[in-house]
């Protein structure tokens, strides 16, 4: 090790050391365990429970069902049973705490999502009931004339 | 001094050490072999039919609130497709804002605004495809990824590690389907997950539970009793882009040539 030759590996050695600490430190212990090697299984294996543990919103029919039975085996009697009902009232989210947090949507756009005719044959879409929104009650939401939870039922009067 | 000979000797032995791989000195780990072998858990399918899809787009809407997906961005993990086949050959595709808010209208989004009618009697075969990622079996977004943070899980699901992803995009080229994008508020690249926080939990995913006709579906390969699987098995299904290897595990009922 006299000569200066080697000089330089020292440096490198050193440089090695450091990047090998620094790596101590920045590298979760649970990185790079996949079972699927180094193609498929370099990943910080920790985070998949972070993705199972993202709050659910959407808590579907059967949450509601609970509560309100009444308006659940309406829309089940109903040609709408089929949709859930959080496809217009919204996420359940923290509901029943905090009622607030339902956003019922009664809009015009939301029923034309599926009753603006379209002649489409070859899809479901075909064969829906359907209306010209141009043309159809404009400017009146569905709901004044139809109700939503039995379509085939007269709606709100406002 | 060191010798010509010895120069050439140790040479050659640190290339031929360096060439030794770090895993031929791994020692033989049979828990590590038991869980390469393990396949008892699920693997996570969806199935599409795209003859029961009419284009209402509450599953589109349903994803971006359940997944928190910015709702006016124009990004979305799942999108509904519009395809018009006219008499004269011609294939007329559409996807306005994913199909967030349905297909309001008949006409054709050309983009900037502007709509292409199209007479009803020219349209030979009109139908709407539901698109979301495919969770390959073979993902080349996995692949491309130099700080894995994408990765795939046990039961077929390739998950986005936000806190460990760099941006930098490979992904996103990567990916055939064109499935990806820049989530704009962690700025970091996202994707359809089948739900992993629901499917997990014994739900179904947003997209499934929104969908009024049953276009939609999520099941269990693994599982032969599983009402998908005996679909997948039994019918005539498809998959988009075969050729790309990628082993996609997002089937099709009633696909037709004109969907890429």
């Amino acid at each position: 090790m006299k000569s200066h030759v080697w000089r330089p590996l020292v440096v490198v050695l050193v440089v090695i050391a450091l990047v090998l600490v620094a790596r101590k430190f920045l590298v979760p212990a649970d990185f790079g365990v996949g079972a699927r090697g180094y193609m498929y299984g370099w990943h910080r294996a920790g985070n998949e429970q972070q993705w199972k543990d993202v709050k659910v919103k959407y808590k579907t029919a059967a949450f509601c069902k609970d509560c309100h039975p009444d308006k659940y085996d309406e829309m089940k009697e109903s040609p709408h049973r089929n949709i859930n009902c959080e496809n217009c009232h919204g996420p359940a989210l923290n509901h029943p705490d905090d009622p607030r947090s339902l956003t019922i949507d009664r809009s015009r756009e939301l029923c034309a999502r599926c009753h603006t005719r379209l002649p489409y044959p070859n899809s479901g879409r075909g064969v829906m009931k359907g209306i010209d929104p141009t043309t159809h009650n404009v400017g009146l939401d569905c709901v004044t004339c139809h109700w939503p939870h039995d379509p085939r039922k007269e709606g709100h009067k406002r | 001094m060191i010798s010509r000979r010895s120069f050439c000797k140790k040479s050659l032995l640190i290339a031929g050490g360096l060439a030794i791989p770090l895993s031929c000195l791994e020692l033989f780990d049979p828990k590590r072999l038991l869980a390469e072998k393990d396949d008892t858990g699920a693997r996570w399918v969806f199935l599409v039919d795209t003859r029961k899809c009419v284009g209402c787009g509450f599953c589109v809407k349903g994803c971006k609130v359940e997944n928190e997906v910015p709702y006016d961005a124009n990004v979305t993990r799942t999108w509904v497709e519009r395809y018009i086949v006219t008499k004269d050959g011609k294939t007329h595709i559409d996807s306005p804002k994913g199909a967030r808010d349905g297909f309001p209208n008949k006409g054709i989004d050309i983009g900037h605004g502007r709509l292409e009618e199209i007479k009803d009697d020219d349209i030979e075969k009109a139908f709407f495809v539901p698109k979301l990622c495919n969770q390959c079996d073979n993902p080349p977004c996995v692949q491309v990824c130099p700080v894995g943070a994408t990765y795939q899980t046990a039961d077929g699901v390739v998950l986005v590690d936000r806190s460990w992803c760099i941006g930098c995009g490979y992904c996103i080229m990567g990916c055939p389907y064109g499935v990806r994008f820049f989530h704009p508020v962690f700025h970091v690249a996202e994707k359809c997950n089948f739900c992993y926080h629901r499917i997990t939990k014994g739900m179904q995913t947003a997209c499934v539970d929104s969908c009024a006709f049953g276009a939609r579906r999520v099941g269990n390969l693994r599982d032969p009793e599983d009402p998908v699987t005996r679909v997948i098995m039994t019918e005539r299904v498809n998959v988009l882009k075969e050729e790309y290897g990628t082993k996609p595990q997002v089937f099709y009922l009633g696909l037709s040539k004109e969907v890429k």
